[in-house]
C-alpha cells in the first residue's frame, strides 16, 4: 500500500534509531500525546530499539481512555431507554461503566449500533422517524470534522430524532496541563500528527516558547515515529526548543481550515474532565448554543448520573509518566483488557493496554 | 479511535448535497466524505478518519521525507566505512547500536 509500506523498513528504521543513539548524550523523557502513536510505538517495539538515555512517556492521547465514567454511565443510561438507538464507534462498546458496559445493554435488549463514520447515524436517524437516534461523538480534534458535519446536516435536513452526547478534547491544553503537573519529566513532546492535519500546526509555538520544550509533529509509521523522536533529540541535545513538523506531506501549518470553519460553527470551548486526569479548564468542545437542540443532554434527563473511579486505579501516575504501567500493582491482576479498572487499560491505545497486549510486564 | 489511514480516490459524487467518494484503501474500497477536501481529484491520495477525508497527502513532501531517509542512509555507511579504515580498533559491540 503506498504511503504506508514505505515508512515501515526495517534496516532505515535501525538506521535512524542508531542515528538517535548518536545524537544522545544525555538522559531524555519524550512524551508522545497520541494514543494511535503509543500503540505503534509498542507494537513495533520502537522504544526497545531506542538508545537507552530515550525514554517514552506515553501521554493522555486516547480519546476512549479518557472519557469520563460519568459520561459512560450516561450513554448507558440513554441505551436503556426503549425508544432510542445508541450509536458509537465499535471501540466505545467494550468500555465499562460503573455496573455494566453497552455489549451488556445490548445483551438485555438495548439497541446498540457501531458505525464506521457518524454520518452514519445521520442516515440512521433519518429512516427511523420513530426512533431516538443518539450518537457518542468522543475524540480528538481529529474526529471533530466528522462530528460537526453530522450534527450540521441533521440540522439542516431538520431531523428532530437525531442528538448527540458530546465528549470532545483537545490535545493543546492537556500539554499544558502536563507541563504544569507537579513533579513533571516531560522534556518535549510529540504532537499528534492527524490531530495537526486538521487543526494545524499554529497552535504549539506559543507552547514551545512559554516551556521550553521541542514540540515536533510526527506520524504514526515506524520510520515516521523515529524522525519525529530524532529531530526532538536533535532539539534537546542543541538546547532548542521549537515547533518542527516531521510529518509534511499530511500537516501543514494552517491545516484544513474547511473543517476548522465547520467545527468553529458547530462546537465551543467547554471546561473538560478527563480520565485519570480531571477537570482541565477549556481543553473540550461541546455543542454550541445554536445547536443545542441536538445535545443529547439537554434531551434526555441525565442529571444526577455520578461516577467514582476505582481506588487502585493509578492510570493518573501513568499518564504523568511518573510509573510505568507494569508497575502499578493492579497491572495483569485486578486490572486486565477484560476487566480494566481505569482509563489507560480501557482502549488497545491506552499505554497499559498496550503493554499487556505486547507481553510487557 | 484516532486511527486515520491513506487510501486513493477512485470516484467523486454528490449525496444529500454532500461530496462524496469512493476510496481504495490497498483493495478495500470505501464511501468516504471529501466535503472537507474540496480540491482533491480522483487518483490523489488522502488520509482518512472515520469516513472522512481530513487531508490530501502531498506528494513532492513524501517524497521528501523518503528522501532524507535515504541520505540518512548513505552519511551512515560512509560514516560506517571511515570507522573500518581509521579506526580497526573500535569494539564491534557499540553499546548504542540497536538490538537486533
Amino acid at each position: 500500500m503506498k504511503h504506508l509500506a514505505e515508512y515501515r523498513d526495517a534496516d532505515t528504521a535501525r538506521r535512524l534509531a542508531a542515528e538517535i543513539g548518536r545524537l544522545a548524550t544525555r538522559p531524555w523523557a519524550i512524551m508522545e500525546v497520541c494514543g494511535g502513536q503509543t500503540h505503534s510505538i509498542i507494537r513495533n517495539g520502537i522504544d526497545q530499539i531506542l538508545p537507552p538515555e530515550i525514554e517514552m512517556i506515553h501521554g493522555p492521547g486516547c480519546p476512549v481512555c479518557v472519557t469520563p465514567l460519568e459520561t459512560i454511565d450516561k450513554a448507558l443510561a440513554i441505551a436503556r431507554r426503549p425508544e432510542t438507538i445508541l450509536c458509537s464507534f465499535g471501540d466505545m462498546l467494550r468500555v465499562p461503566g460503573s455496573r455494566e458496559d453497552l455489549f451488556a445493554v445490548k445483551a438485555a435488549g438495548g439497541d446498540v449500533r457501531v458505525v464506521y463514520s457518524p454520518l452514519d447515524a445521520v442516515t440512521l436517524a433519518r429512516s427511523r422517524p420513530d426512533r431516538e437516534v443518539v450518537f457518542l461523538a468522543i475524540g480528538f480534534e481529529t474526529t471533530a470534522p466528522a462530528n460537526a458535519m453530522a450534527v450540521q446536516l441533521a440540522a439542516r435536513e431538520g431531523l428532530a430524532n437525531f442528538s448527540m452526547l458530546v465528549s470532545h478534547v483537545l490535545v493543546p491544553p492537556a500539554i499544558r496541563a502536563i507541563m504544569m503537573s507537579p513533579g513533571n519529566r516531560v522534556n518535549a513532546f510529540l504532537a499528534a500528527g492527524h490531530v495537526c492535519s486538521v487543526m494545524g500546526t499554529w497552535q504549539y509555538p506559543p507552547l514551545a516558547e512559554e516551556f521550553g520544550v521541542p514540540i515536533v509533529v510526527t506520524g504514526f509509521e515506524p520510520l515516521d515515529l523515529l524522525e519525529g523522536i530524532r529531530r526532538t533529540v536533535a532539539q534537546l541535545e542543541r538546547g532548542r526548543h521549537e515547533l518542527e513538523n516531521a510529518y509534511p506531506r499530511v500537516v501543514s501549518e494552517r491545516g484544513n481550515e474547511a473543517a476548522q470553519a465547520v467545527i468553529a460553527e458547530v462546537f465551543a470551548p467547554v471546561d473538560r474532565a478527563w480520565r485519570g486526569i480531571g477537570v482541565i479548564p477549556a481543553s473540550g468542545w461541546r455543542l454550541a448554543d445554536a445547536y443545542a437542540d441536538f445535545d443529547a443532554e439537554r434531551r434526555f434527563d441525565l442529571a444526577g448520573i455520578t461516577a467514582e473511579e476505582s481506588p487502585l486505579c493509578q492510570s493518573g501516575e501513568v499518564l504523568k509518566g511518573a510509573i510505568k504501567p507494569s508497575q502499578c500493582p493492579a497491572f495483569g491482576k485486578e486490572c486486565t483488557p477484560r476487566t480494566p479498572l481505569g482509563a489507560t487499560m480501557v482502549s488497545s491505545e491506552g499505554a497499559c493496554a498496550a503493554y499487556y497486549n505486547a507481553g510487557r510486564t | 479511535m484516532c486511527l486515520a489511514v491513506p487510501g486513493q480516490v477512485e470516484s467523486i459524487r454528490d449525496e444529500h448535497g454532500i461530496r462524496m467518494g469512493r476510496v481504495n484503501f490497498g483493495g478495500v474500497v470505501k464511501d468516504v466524505c471529501l466535503a472537507y477536501l474540496p480540491e482533491i481529484a480522483v487518483g490523489d491520495y488522502a488520509i482518512v478518519h472515520v469516513g472522512f477525508a481530513i487531508s490530501k497527502i502531498d506528494e513532492a513532501s513524501a517524497q521528501e521525507t523518503l528522501r532524507t531517509f535515504a541520505e540518512l542512509g548513505i552519511l551512515e555507511e560512509e560514516l560506517a566505512e571511515l570507522r573500518e579504515s581509521d579506526e580497526p580498533a573500535r569494539p564491534a559491540a557499540d553499546k548504542k547500536e540497536p538490538a537486533p
